[in-house]
């Protein structure tokens, strides 16, 4: 059956997944701090928006539960202290400047490729609609990643983890039906733990290295330079 | 029969572009706290224009009171072909979406040409950009009409339209990417906010303008005319292959009318959108306008990523 | 019948090469001439009242392309005889090795580029006598030209007919090295013997690739004819190494990059009507020679190999044309530009070879339709453009478009070729060059029908880079028409430039814009006639191409897409004369002549317009990473401290990337190995003495 067989719940899951995508690659080409969050942000909310989607088509109760959790903690609250963070150390009026663009973009676009061309297999051995989406799950992982080797800046590297994170739950939401509540709190607990270490460690590095530019992080060799 | 219905609906097209532009302008200027003008105040700009007389510049060749007419005969004819009140009408047989992007290029290509015909900076100035721009818009606009094929498997407009009426309401990311792609390449391809400023005679910061800026008289009318057309038809193409919900579907009386409705409140709501953007956006600056049309080119991309994954059958 | 005409043609061509050696200042007729008026000098007959010098050297330069064009009217009749009657004719000559005479063939494949090369030869042939006339008392003689231009098209046309691997090489080495003094013709420039090094060498390496990839077949196949090659059953790996090795050699003769940068370099040094051929027309052999390696030779095919020439022919494209864009030497711009021409060709082959190793043998012969297509059209209008360039060459002397300007004035015929060349090149519709665009576009949107997802997502990818590609090929012509006819001139001996005199000089340029113009509008019947080609090839014979009728082109289905060009033109022109009578002839508002707006301050030059390098800045800075550009800037300055500037010399170069990359490192590792290799000749008589009396133990040895 094609796309356009499926009820209109599953095509909205389908539809919000491509926005997550969207996010993801909008995320690598933010320079600015402030708007990487407020993208990370929506990033969140879209997946919260998801979760509900799902408990809909699935008719679990308890992703709503998840999907509140993941709305309150990676939509408002952890986008809200980095924002703090950020005011606080004045980072807000810095640029990050991606050196190539084009090229991180064409980067991206090539391990979206990549995770459909791993996933085709898991995919052909499921009756779930949903889980075409597992794709975008594994190239926001990978995105994520790509985020925090292209950027300098420590609070983008906190951004890309968190948003691995979210290609994780996602992909946990599109094809485990969600996870156990009880794995559930854990992560969320450790996101908010790691959020709040991440924090501090910003003030630590700023007081060695007097910026948080983690290229100047090299300084810290033991070998003589000439 | 048909192909009479068919020419109507051109000069329907063509007579009622102006009037989209009065709207938008009469939109904009509300917006802005500003009295508008009167909605059909193109027209009698158009009326004026033909009444006077032409003036040729002193270098000028023939290809520069040649390249007018073959700007509003390739704009015409886009116009013939792209589906406006009804659908599956023989014009639209004549040449697919590439064909029409074709037919934007001929007359790009002659309006380039002469602006370079004069031997000024502006036109040469005008040209570079305006040929620039419309290079790096053309792949976004190629892989937005690539998704929609995948889908559609066709590139004739008409059967594209019968394909996306037939599937009735279905919520696919690979459109509501490809059409994002297409808003933007609309807004670059036309000369709007915040590409190209259409109301700007300064130097640096015209492209279109630029290029016609010896024009006057009869030829002036033509290209303000074809470029009025030209709004439309991508606003016409927006509308009618991600909504087409309402176009007529046979040559009844009724069927007719209510596509000519639809058609006019879907423009109307796309113009109000337009008229927003340019009121609470900013001209980018040239070099600005690769970033732009990048962004463009990775929605499109992300839409055919997203029919490939998300939407084919397995 | 076909293969009679060809050897006619053939024939015509070598006739021609000689009869410019004989006409030459040492030539036999010459001499005959001289003793002829020296024997009867008071005989007062016609004869002798015709036999002027001037009538005589008029003669010396038009019978060798009289003869030309005779070659390309057989060698179009050849081709058009073998499309419509399909089949293969075949002959033996009894030259060649002793075991293995020389085997001729003419199939339809054959046919079609006998048409490829007859269309511009004609037409170089009508150029021709208007335009060496130049070289008449240059350094050079017009019989050497005349000679090497014989043999050149005599090396191109046997390549077509080679029916096994030897004759095939031995056409193949006549058509570079006749091309090679051709290009090395006005050696007397530094340029021009450094193209003609670059070409010869780089033509050789890539022969010895094509003679390996024979090599390969013939020892799975047992022989050298095509016959025995076609039976080989080479395993896989072996027929990929094959395919590599004819890709190199093919591709580094049809221009594809990274083994383009001779073409730059030579199309510019030989003469113009030279330059179209090689263009126009050689570049096309080699096209011819890689599908009938792939196609017809090879038993099989991989989808892998379809990637590969993808790829290949994308990157070829998007570079040749942005290269092109920051030329201002107009010949050495339309050499990129047919790089990027020949780019498409391979992206049209790799989608066919894509499509015909997944089994969908429609899609696949659509790809190789649009590749043989294009391959035409692109003879035809670049040869245009060529002639076109000549012309201006041979009434200004210009070559960079830096100096040109306002010609449309001056030249208007060749202005109105010219820009028929333009439109074409640019994929405008209704003309050619959009046709077989159209048509590679329509394979690849079905790609659809392809299983496998990554190969989904990369040929729409390629095919995006297609649409860059034409966009900027528009921009690079544009700039190139509006720079070169339109506006103000930029140089005083432009200014006074006058059109071409000679009728030829024109006729040729106004029989390719005919067949532009013709093959634009009626695209369908050439493509029904591609039929008898197709089916031994891919076994598939396009049959919905004309669904609609002859007015119609329908590659897949009425359904999926169709496209009237004819319909197309006369709804144009329709409209445009509806407006040009309602707005003029009905008005009557004569139109009146004034200065152009100067912004009140006056004084409008013609160094106020944009330049060349002005046009293309803003795609020079965009694409910035791929272009090598060196800037330069000295003052010279004068005054206490050296603070006032007297003199400044700018000097901005874009260079290939590729010289970088690959040949700079490519000729610094030759030449380390060979002063490695060079040890062994150490100078010294003894130890040459001891490599004797080492091989000498070695094989007593052995034979022990």
């Amino acid at each position: 059956m094609g796309f356009a067989g499926l009820s209109l719940y599953s095509q909205a899951v389908l539809l919000l997944a491509g926005l997550i995508a969207l996010t993801s690659f909008l995320m690598l080409g933010q320079s600015r701090l402030v708007r990487l969050v407020l993208v990370f942000a929506i990033q969140g909310i879209l997946l919260a928006a998801t979760t509900a989607m799902v408990a809909g088509v699935l008719d679990f109760p308890h992703l709503y539960i998840s999907a509140g959790l993941s709305f309150l903690l990676k939509g408002i609250l952890i986008p809200v202290m980095l924002h703090r963070l950020i005011h606080r150390l004045g980072l807000h009026r810095e640029l990050d400047t991606i050196e190539h663009p084009a090229r991180v973009m064409m980067g991206g676009a090539f391990l979206m490729v990549f995770s459909y061309y791993v996933s085709v297999p898991i995919v052909a051995h499921s009756p779930l609609v949903t889980l075409n989406a597992i794709a975008v799950s594994l190239a926001v992982v990978l995105l994520g990643m790509l985020l925090m080797i292209t950027r300098r800046q420590a609070v983008a590297h906190v951004v890309g983890f968190m948003s691995i994170e979210n290609g994780l739950f996602f992909a946990a939401v599109v094809s485990t039906y969600g996870m156990p509540m009880v794995v559930e709190l854990g992560i969320a607990a450790d996101v908010l733990v790691a959020a709040v270490v991440f924090g501090v460690f910003f003030f630590q590095i700023r007081e060695s290295i007097d910026s948080l530019d983690v290229d100047r992080l090299s300084k810290l060799t033991e070998a003589d330079k000439p | 029969m048909a192909w009479l219905m068919a020419i109507l609906q051109t000069l329907l097209f063509i007579g009622l572009a102006p009037l989209l532009s009065g709207w938008i302008k009469r939109v904009k200027c509300r917006l802005q706290n500003r009295k508008a003008p009167s909605l059909f105040q193109p027209y009698r700009d158009l009326r004026k224009l033909y009444r006077k007389q032409p003036i040729v510049p002193h270098p000028a060749s023939w290809i520069f009171r040649a390249a007018p007419y073959i700007v509003f005969a390739s704009t015409v004819l886009a116009a013939a072909i792209v589906p406006l009140v009804a659908i599956n009408l023989p014009t639209a047989r004549i040449a697919d979406v590439i064909v029409l992007v074709g037919f934007f290029a001929l007359g790009r290509t002659f309006l380039v040409l002469a602006g370079m015909d004069i031997g000024t900076a502006f036109g040469g100035m005008g040209s570079s950009r305006e040929m620039t721009i419309s290079s790096l818009a053309e792949p976004a606009m190629l892989m937005a009409v690539f998704t929609l094929a995948m889908s559609a498997h066709t590139t004739n407009l008409s059967q594209a339209m019968n394909f996306v009426l037939d599937s009735g309401l279905v919520l696919r990311p690979s459109f509501v990417f490809a059409m994002g792609g297409l808003i933007l390449v609309t807004i670059a391809e036309t000369g709007r906010i915040p590409v190209d400023n259409p109301a700007t005679h300064l130097e640096l910061t015209m492209i279109h303008e630029a290029m016609i800026l010896e024009y006057s008289g009869r030829w002036l009318a033509l290209i303000e005319w074809a470029s009025q057309i030209k709004l439309m038809l991508y606003g016409v193409l927006i509308a009618n292959i991600f909504f087409p919900w309402g176009i007529a579907q046979t040559f009844t009386l009724n069927a007719l009318a209510s596509g000519l409705g639809t058609i006019a409140l879907k423009l109307a709501v796309l113009a109000v959108m337009l008229a927003l953007s340019e009121v609470l956006f900013a001209k980018m600056r040239i070099f600005r306008v690769q970033e732009y049309l990048s962004f463009a080119y990775l929605l499109s991309v992300l839409g055919l990523l997203s029919h490939i994954i998300l939407e084919a059958a397995r | 019948m076909s293969l009679f005409l060809a050897g006619i043609s053939v024939a015509a061509a070598l006739l021609s090469g000689l009869a410019a050696l004989a006409a030459g200042p040492d030539g036999l007729l010459r001499h005959g001439m001289l003793w002829w008026m020296k024997k009867a000098p008071f005989r007062r007959t016609r004869t002798n009242e015709r036999l002027t010098p001037g009538r005589f050297s008029r003669f010396a330069r038009t019978a060798p392309f009289l003869l030309l064009g005779a070659s390309g009217s057989f060698a179009v009749l050849a081709g058009i005889a073998a499309l419509l009657g399909g089949g293969t004719r075949t002959a033996t000559l009894p030259f060649g090795l002793p075991w293995l005479d020389w085997h001729l063939a003419l199939d339809p494949l054959g046919g079609f580029f006998f048409c490829v090369l007859g269309i511009p030869l004609i037409a170089a042939s009508l150029f021709g006598p208007g335009y060496v006339r130049e070289f008449e008392h240059g350094k050079h003689t017009l019989s050497v030209l005349g000679l090497f231009t014989g043999l050149f098209v005599a090396g191109m046309e046997l390549v077509l007919l080679a029916d096994d691997a030897f004759l095939f090489m031995i056409a193949w080495e006549v058509m570079s090295v006749a091309s090679y003094f051709l290009v090395a013709y006005q050696h007397e420039h530094a340029t021009s013997r450094r193209a003609a090094f670059l070409y010869l060498l780089m033509a050789e390496i890539g022969a010895i690739a094509i003679i390996l990839a024979f090599g390969v077949l013939a020892g799975f196949g047992g022989g050298l004819t095509f016959e025995a090659m076609r039976a080989a059953a080479p395993s896989p790996l072996w027929a990929s190494v094959a395919f590599v090795l004819a890709l190199a050699g093919f591709g580094m003769k049809a221009g594809l990059v990274p083994l383009h940068a001779w073409l730059p370099e030579a199309h510019p040094a030989a003469p113009s009507h030279i330059s179209a051929l090689m263009s126009g027309v050689m570049l096309k052999i080699a096209v011819y020679g890689f599908i009938r390696f792939a196609f017809d030779l090879l038993p099989s095919l991989f989808w892998q190999w379809g990637v590969l020439v993808l790829l290949i022919g994308s990157a070829s494209a998007v570079l040749g044309i942005l290269y092109a864009l920051q030329q201002q030497n107009l010949k050495r711009l339309l050499a990129y530009s047919s790089v990027e021409n020949v780019g498409i060709v391979f992206t049209a082959l790799g989608l066919s070879l894509i499509f015909q190793s997944s089994g969908n043998s429609q899609l696949g012969t659509l790809g190789l339709v649009a590749a043989l297509l294009h391959s035409l059209n692109h003879a035809l209008f670049k040869s245009l453009l060529f002639l076109g360039a000549g012309a201006i060459l041979h009434q200004t002397h210009e070559h960079s478009l830096e100096n040109m300007g306002g010609l449309i004035h001056r030249m208007p015929k060749v202005a109105a070729l010219f820009l028929i060349g333009t439109l074409s090149i640019a994929a405008l519709p209704p003309f050619n060059g959009f046709v077989s665009e159209w048509l590679i576009f329509q394979t690849a949107l079905q790609a659809g029908s392809i299983q496998s997802g990554v190969l989904r997502s990369l040929i729409p990818t390629a095919s995006a880079v297609l649409a860059l590609t034409s966009a900027l090929a528009a921009t690079c012509f544009v700039k190139v028409y509006g720079i070169a006819f339109l506006g103000l001139p930029r140089s005083r001996h432009i200014a006074r430039a006058r059109e071409a005199r000679h009728p030829g000089m024109l006729a040729g340029p106004v029989l390719l814009a005919a067949c532009c113009v013709l093959f634009g509008v009626l695209p369908t019947p050439l493509i029904n006639a591609l039929g008898t080609l197709t089916q031994p090839l891919t076994g598939f014979v396009l049959p919905n191409i004309s669904a609609l009728g002859w007015l119609w082109l329908t590659p897949v289905s009425p359904e999926v897409a169709s496209y009237s060009p004819a319909l197309v033109l006369l709804g144009t022109v329709a409209v445009g004369w509806l407006c040009y009578y309602l707005l003029y002839r009905r008005t009557g508002l004569e139109p009146r002549r004034a200065e152009p707006w100067d912004c009140g301050f006056g004084g409008l030059t013609a160094r106020t317009q944009y330049t060349s390098g002005a046009f293309s800045m803003p795609i020079r800075r965009i694409f910035e990473p791929v272009f090598d550009t060196r800037e330069t800037i000295e003052e010279q300055t004068d005054g206490p401290a050296k603070t006032r500037v007297t003199g400044l010399r700018y000097q901005f170069q874009v260079l290939d990337r590729a010289w970088q990359v690959l040949y700079e490192p490519s000729g610094k590792a030759v030449t380390r190995l060979a002063r490695w290799v060079g040890r062994l000749q150490a100078g010294n008589i003894r130890t040459y003495l001891g490599y004797s009396f080492f091989t000498l133990i070695v094989l007593l040895w052995v034979v022990s």
